[in-house]
């Protein structure tokens, strides 16, 4: 247990990350497949899913400082929020839409990520919107610096979206503007080859979306999502680019899907059962475990006694979010504008 | 007090918000160098620098876009549109983001954000350059939609516009631009957002109105005072979302007799709006059916002269429709 891992003095990960990082995996999991079994009871009418992207989400995110960078995730990204210390319950909450959920306060769809004291940036659904407000903040952060002379907020920009929401313009027109005048932005595409049902080479004539960085004058890099601690190496060296001023990158995180598109899609009318077979042996969470393990970095007794806490926490988390009062029909008419109450 | 037009006024207004808060700025096509193609910005960039008045790349979604991002981060952006006519790249940060983030955020998150845009027609601008646009906007919740009409009321209503916690639209008339003069106090002073202006005092017959029709009903106005004795109260809306119900219905129950008057398609256009807020509140006090004078339900102006002439509502017309509706 007191071996250093290879790779672990380059990225400066000890053993401690690793297990962090493998629980907050392995939390995304169990709280994701939990949300499954609550729709499929009838107690929760949508469920979309992180499955096969939590090496990609918490390995990028662990790179990030919560509280500092700025976030913007996209629906699939429950790894990252977590990550970033939204809690089990919270995420709940936004399940039941209660009162308590901090995304919205019950007024959007489950997994509509946001939360100002994280610095999360409230998401939408029309997909590729969250870009161009990435990209606004690095151009806020960009020139407050300009206006000091100096770097006086270093903080990033870190959005996410899926290679079929980078076919929107929105998506080309904000890393356009990144390259233009080189904001400390992150663009991270978790590709999982899929848009709903259409294949990647219906969304684009190009093998990787990282390809298309170089258009917009700035580095596309492709990642194996499987690996978190490619992800999260990669992500560093995104994130202390654009902290010293010296701009965005687009990140390529190649990704399996594992569920369905969301609890509304059924893949099996797109995907043969081959192939969601095959898909399986992606897992990027038992990858990950097999090799903890390899490494004496995790064993069988470790591994089970960590799977009976975070079960307990996603079963507490469950039945408080469950007692969590609905917001108040009274509420409906607030926020319209800020500062109307 | 200087007399100034309505673009001098407009141009003060900024110029005094910048000075006054570092974390304003410009985002928007040619306004740097160029002081935006119809020179709001002139000398702006020169006075405050390339990173407080910064010329943006062709595309719309962005320009708001971005601008959301930075007052999400904290900044209190000025969005330029070119011409109003170019939104619609836009609309989806306008509509699906801007005007929405506050209400599903549940109150964590809002968008300080001002979008100026030249608008409207009369100026040979033919489908593209003319268009009013103000109604679509209005009829989505979270947005705020001013029509300053005066340079007094422009100055004053683009630092409230500034100040506002709110994402703001803020409509400019182009041929009020240079066309409309008036006193404008040296000074700082507000104008709210959500109050309308009586701009003339009339007791036989309402006009509600806003933007270039303003001037057009003033005129009609002061012409029929003069050669059939008709008294004609012209109340300015200035603020179309939200409008002044209070003042609206307070003007209606006075003359019992309402015309609305704009530029926009009559079809679902803000008259439509008034009209059924004066039907449903001041109701017993109408002696006619309330009227409009609209542009036509046709996309946009033309633009050979004698069927732009036949889109626009004239002082002339308006004179005529207030004749018929004090005669009723
Ligand atoms: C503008 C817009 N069009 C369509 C949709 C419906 N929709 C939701 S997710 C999705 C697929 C997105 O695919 P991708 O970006 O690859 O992300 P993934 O779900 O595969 O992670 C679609 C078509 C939407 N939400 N917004």
């Amino acid at each position: 247990m007191t071996d250093v891992q290879p790779g672990s003095v380059a990225t400066g990960l000890d053993h401690g990350d690793l297990v962090a990082i493998y629980e907050k995996m392995l939390l995304a999991r169990l709280l994701d497949e939990r949300q499954w079994i609550l729709n499929r009871q009838g107690k929760a009418p949508f469920v979309i899913s992180c499955q096969g992207h939590e090496a990609a989400q918490v390995g990028s995110a662990y790179a990030l400082t919560p509280g500092k960078d700025w976030i913007l995730p996209y629906y699939r990204d429950l790894g990252v929020v977590l990550t970033l210390g939204v809690t089990p319950s919270e995420v709940m909450m936004g399940l039941f839409a209660r009162a308590g959920d901090p995304n919205s306060g019950g007024r959007q769809m489950p997994a509509h990520y946001g939360y100002r004291k994280l610095k999360i940036v409230t998401q939408s659904s029309p997909t590729g919107t969250q870009v161009p407000h990435a990209v606004g903040i690095g151009l806020g952060i960009k020139i407050r610096n300009e206006l000091a002379g100096r770097i006086v907020d270093d903080a990033v920009a870190w959005v996410s979206f899926g290679e079929g929401t980078s076919s929107q313009g929105e998506v080309h027109e904000a890393m356009n503007l990144a390259g233009i005048h080189r904001l400390p932005v992150i663009f991270v595409c978790e590709n999982n080859g899929y848009a709903i049902s259409v294949p990647q080479r219906m969304q684009m004539g190009i093998e990787n979306v990282a390809d298309r960085a170089a258009g917009y004058g700035f580095p596309g890099v492709v990642v194996d999502g499987g690996d978190p601690i490619a992800c999260y190496e990669a992500t560093l060296a995104a994130v202390e680019r654009a902290r010293r001023g010296e701009g965005p990158t687009l990140l390529e995180f190649k990704c399996v899907r594992l569920t369905p598109h969301s609890s509304d899609d059924n893949d099996r009318t797109y995907r043969t059962p081959e192939e969601i077979k095959a898909i399986r042996q992606h897992d990027p969470l038992a990858r990950f475990a097999a090799y903890l393990q390899a490494e004496g970095i995790l064993n069988e007794a470790r591994e089970a006694e960590l799977r009976e806490r975070i079960k307990r926490l996603v079963n507490e988390a469950t039945a408080a979010a469950e007692a969590a009062p609905p917001p108040d029909p009274a509420t409906l008419l607030q926020h319209v504008y800020c500062g109307d109450q | 007090m200087a007399e100034l037009s309505l673009i001098e006024a407009l141009r003060a207004g900024i110029d005094e918000a910048m000075a006054a808060d570092e974390r304003v700025f410009i985002f928007g096509e040619d306004v740097g160098k160029r002081g935006g193609v119809f020179r709001v910005t002139e000398g702006l960039q020169d006075k405050y620098g390339p990173w407080r008045v910064i010329d943006s790349p062709l595309a719309e979604g962005i320009i708001v876009g971005a601008c959301i991002g930075a007052a999400l981060y904290g900044m209190r952006p000025i969005a330029e549109i070119q011409f109003a006519d170019f939104i619609w790249p836009a609309m989806n940060q306008i509509v699906s983001e801007a005007a929405r983030i506050c209400y599903r955020s549940n109150g964590d998150w809002n968008v300080p954000l001002v979008i100026r845009a030249p608008y409207g027609g009369g100026i040979h601008g033919a489908l593209y350059h003319s268009q009013s646009v103000e109604s679509i906007f209005a009829h989505v919740p979270g947005l705020k939609v001013v029509v300053p009409a005066t340079p007094y009321d422009v100055k004053g209503m683009i630092r409230s516009a500034i100040d506002d916690p709110n994402p703001v639209l803020f409509f400019e008339h182009k041929k009020t631009y240079r066309l409309i003069k008036g006193q404008v106090p040296d000074g700082e002073y507000r104008v709210p957002i959500g109050k309308a202006d009586v701009k003339r005092q009339g007791s036989d017959v309402t006009v509600i109105t806003y933007g270039l029709m303003l001037h057009y009903a003033l005129e009609a106005a002061e012409a029929l005072a003069g050669t059939d004795g008709i008294e004609t109260e012209v109340l300015d809306l200035r603020s179309v979302r939200p409008l002044d119900v209070e003042a609206i219905l307070a003007s209606a129950r006075k003359t019992g007799k309402v015309l609305i008057v704009h530029e926009d398609n009559l079809t679902a256009g803000i008259g439509a709006e008034v009209a059924a807020l004066i039907a449903e509140h001041a109701f017993e006090y109408l002696d006619a059916p309330i009227m409009r004078l609209c542009g036509p339900d046709v996309p946009a102006m033309p633009f050979a002269a004698t069927l732009e002439e036949a889109f626009m509502p004239s002082p002339e017309k308006i004179a005529a429709k207030l004749r018929e509706l004090a005669a009723y």
